[in-house]
């Protein structure tokens, strides 16, 4: 392959409430076993990529511990490898990281020290599947500076948290624009992009000069008359995490049978770290239906239209429906938890009751779990 | 090569032909079990926890499975710069080329891979066994006695005491005397064919009868050592361990897994057991499903009634299906509107639409009622069943069947269709 894989992973962002309180949203668990950024990751791995630099900044911790090591995406190799790369203090600069470009910039030795001629960029909250040596042969054949790759979405849906998008009929951007309040069109960038490693970096050094710090002002929209800039676009399934809802409703979407076949059924496959749990356990009271289940739970009550990560227990006579409920929660018996995400260790007790009403509620509950 | 000081070898040859069908085609160590794991994963997991991170596997019957199972040792972090571990086969040279004849000569025949390490002691372990076990208070129990060779031993009923081989210790654990399958039993510790050599004491064993025919732990290297008077001692093991040798001792392991709170239990994070894992999305209920004291594997998706059973990874069960008291292992697609009962499906099978398995009335195994004595339909790996056929209880099937190997779309109790294996 050749090219580089730049996966953005600092970002936060306040509307996924509690939830972003314990890490970074490319680490949030996603359908039971996952992890926001094994996407990227698997589909960089997927498309022979071997040279991965993961930029992270927000509340690493939780995403540190899941890439501690890089074999469970088949990098580690004696040629490229995956690079965590994160702010540093250094001699001539204390900044943390002010920007996407900025991130970059900052680490441009490890871009001017590769050989390879392309970068692929892309960002860590996205859950998506795609082969980027298609996206390249594209940016090749479109003879382009930087292809932006772009969805069309549902007129109805909100997109005002995204980068609008116009094209002409050569697929040429002509029009972006960040997080508008009005938008002209409905197709917005998927926040994955690809570029000539030496463009990348004469650009980066341009902005670092003016103080300009983030990709998509100011260099995606600055440049966009004077480059060739140009849009792929898919059809296949994408989602974007970046709200509390967004995140729910990704999970959700795993529930269909066609969201499911097309990342875990079809090659090449999404891979993630490997916890080595048991298999889920359902005892005499366990009722489940139309949910995902991950290894290491042990149900002894109701479960419907859920999604229980890995290690869960629930007890019994508890009511579980239309919520997700992250790592290791424990659940006492006789509790009804109803349009609800619960956040991972929490500790649930018994005989209580959550409801989301006509919302999603996040349920925090750290309680003193009594272990035999 | 650094020193080690003690390494593992791991005996992963034997056939296990009391599995029936279920090892036609796999070594017994890589036989399923408990859904996502194979019987191997217990020793192997139990070498790493307890500080073992130097493993050799000695293979020969059916090796494949086995060989892509345990790859580098990666899933075990077995995967070391110094150590971890090494497949072993039989092997060619200029003189005495020979396969394994014996679990000790298997040993003799590789005492160049253990010299290289140099280790003071060789744990030898056995792949077809259940438990967790540490080997490092194994290994303080044989330093503190000044041991010459530890056998593991278990405590068992006096009335099953003459299946095994026994052990007559004194109160200090040493072993004055032992014998194989007595008829009337003096002890009731069982070897559990688990051993820990002082390395010198074994190489000396091996290589004073390395021309005994079929040289075997138990019966040649256990009583070389006891003439010679080496000091040998009975380790005892109170924990869970389990014999998985027969398919009713096999389909019980399983099962007990299931209980509320099985005595074996995987839940803990202490001791975990490890095993390669290549599903890992979670597993799918849909809404007309329904589960009731299983467990079930990985990336699998249910449709239909599940009750009492345990499910391997990446299966499919239609809707309308029953399955009851039966082990499903990996990869199985299980057709609509199909029943089965007291059954063992193997790998990678596939049971057509409205086929019902273990009906009727318990029958005799015409193919051999020793291995096939526990009213259990056992179907070994890539087998095929055809829609809309009745199969009886107690029943051997193996390989890819049609619908004419079942005239009148029936299989009586007691019959079999062997079409894969040793007599294809």
């Amino acid at each position: 392959m050749k090219a580089l894989g730049i996966i953005l992973a600092g970002g936060n962002n306040s509307k996924m409430q509690e939830l972003s309180k314990k890490r970074a949203i490319a680490a949030m668990p996603v359908a039971g076993n996952f992890r926001c950024i094994d996407f990227a990751l698997s589909n960089m791995t997927n498309s022979r990529i071997q040279k991965v630099a993961v930029l992270t900044q927000y509340n690493a911790r939780s995403l540190n511990e899941h890439l501690n090591s890089s074999k469970w995406w088949d990098f580690g190799r004696k040629q490229g490898g995956l690079f965590l790369l994160t702010p540093t203090l250094t001699e001539d600069n204390s900044w943390w990281y002010r920007g996407t470009a900025d991130a970059m910039y900052q680490n441009i030795i490890w871009l001017k020290r590769s050989h390879e001629p392309y970068v692929i960029i892309s960002g860590g909250d996205c859950i998506y599947k795609m082969d980027f040596n298609k996206l390249l042969e594209y940016h090749m054949a479109k003879n382009a500076d930087i292809t932006v790759v772009c969805k069309e979405v549902d007129p109805h849906v909100d997109i005002s948290r995204f980068g609008v998008i116009r094209m002409n009929e050569d697929s040429r951007i002509t029009e972006f624009e960040e997080k508008p309040m009005v938008a002209q069109s409905n197709t917005i960038s998927a926040g994955i992009y690809v570029i000539r490693r030496r463009q990348l970096i004469e650009m980066l050094e341009r902005c670092a000069e003016e103080g300009r710090n983030d990709f998509v002002t100011d260099i995606l929209i600055r440049y966009k008359n004077m480059k060739r800039i140009y849009g792929f676009k898919i059809t296949d399934y994408w989602a974007n995490i970046s709200t509390a809802e967004s995140y729910y409703k990704a999970n959700m979407d795993f529930l269909d049978v066609d969201v499911r076949n097309y990342f875990f059924k079809q090659e090449p496959k999404i891979y993630s770290k490997v916890d080595d749990l048991a298999p889920a356990k359902y005892n005499t009271g366990a009722d489940v239906h139309n949910s995902l289940i991950s290894s290491g739970c042990i149900v002894n009550g109701k479960v419907e239209n859920s999604l229980l990560f890995k290690k869960v227990f629930v007890g019994k006579n508890c009511v579980i429906k239309n919520s997700i409920i992250l790592n290791d929660v424990y659940i006492g018996d006789n509790t009804h938890i109803e349009n609800c995400i619960v956040e991972s260790r929490g500790t649930l007790n018994a005989n209580t009751y959550y409801s989301g009403g006509d919302g999603i509620k996040i349920v925090v509950e750290d309680n003193e779990r009594y272990v035999l | 090569m650094a020193k080690k000081e003690m390494i593992a070898m791991l005996l992963a040859g034997g056939q296990g032909s009391r599995l029936g069908v279920l090892t036609a085609d796999v070594a017994k160590p890589a036989v399923s079990f408990g859904g996502k794991y194979r019987i191997i994963d217990f020793p192997l997991s139990n070498c790493i926890n307890s500080g073992v991170d130097t493993v050799g596997v000695l293979t020969q019957y059916q090796p494949l499975r086995l060989n892509s199972h345990i790859g580098i040792g990666m899933s075990w972090d077995l995967d070391r710069n110094s150590g971890g571990v090494t497949v072993l086969p039989p092997y060619e040279s200029t003189d005495n080329t020979d396969w394994y004849t014996g679990t000790a000569n298997a040993i003799y025949q590789n005492i160049r891979f253990i010299e290289s390490y140099d280790p003071e002691y060789v744990l030898i372990l056995s792949g077809d066994h259940i438990y967790k076990m540490d080997y490092e208070s194994m290994l303080d129990f044989h330093k503190r006695n000044k041991s010459d060779a530890t056998i593991a031993v278990m405590p068992v009923p006096l009335e099953e005491a003459s299946r095994f081989g026994i052990m007559i210790a004194n109160e200090d654990h040493q072993i004055t005397e032992f014998e194989e399958k007595p008829e009337h039993p003096r002890s009731n510790l069982a070897s559990m064919g688990i051993y820990i050599f002082t390395w010198s004491v074994l190489k000396e064993a091996l290589l004073a009868l390395k021309d005994q025919p079929g040289c075997d732990f138990g019966k040649h290297i256990i009583p070389y050592c006891h003439s010679k008077d080496q000091r040998l001692f009975a380790y005892e093991f109170n924990g869970y361990w389990k014999d998985v040798g027969t398919l009713g001792s096999y389909w019980e392991a399983n099962m007990e897994l299931v209980d509320l709170v099985p005595e074996f239990n995987l839940y803990e994070e202490y001791w975990k057991i490890y095993t390669k894992s290549n599903n890992i999305e979670p597993q799918y209920i849909a809404p007309e499903a329904r589960v009731d004291r299983s467990i079930i594997g990985e990336g699998t998706e249910i449709f239909g009634e599940v009750d009492h059973s345990v499910i391997g990874t990446g299966v499919s069960i239609g809707k309308g299906t029953v399955i009851r008291d039966s082990i499903i292992m990996k990869e199985c697609r299980i057709g609509d509107g199909v029943t089965i009962d007291h059954s063992i499906i193997g790998e990678y099978s596939k049971i057509g639409d409205n086929t019902h398995i273990g009906v009727g009335e318990y029958a005799e195994s015409q193919y051999d009622p020793k291995v096939y004595a526990f009213d259990l339909v056992t179907i070994g790996e890539h087998s095929v069943i055809p829609a809309n056929v009745s199969i009886g209880k107690n029943v051997a099937i193996s390989g890819e069947t049609v619908r004419s190997d079942y005239p009148d779309g029936n299989l009586p109790s007691g019959g079999y269709i062997i079409k894969a294996g040793d007599e294809a």
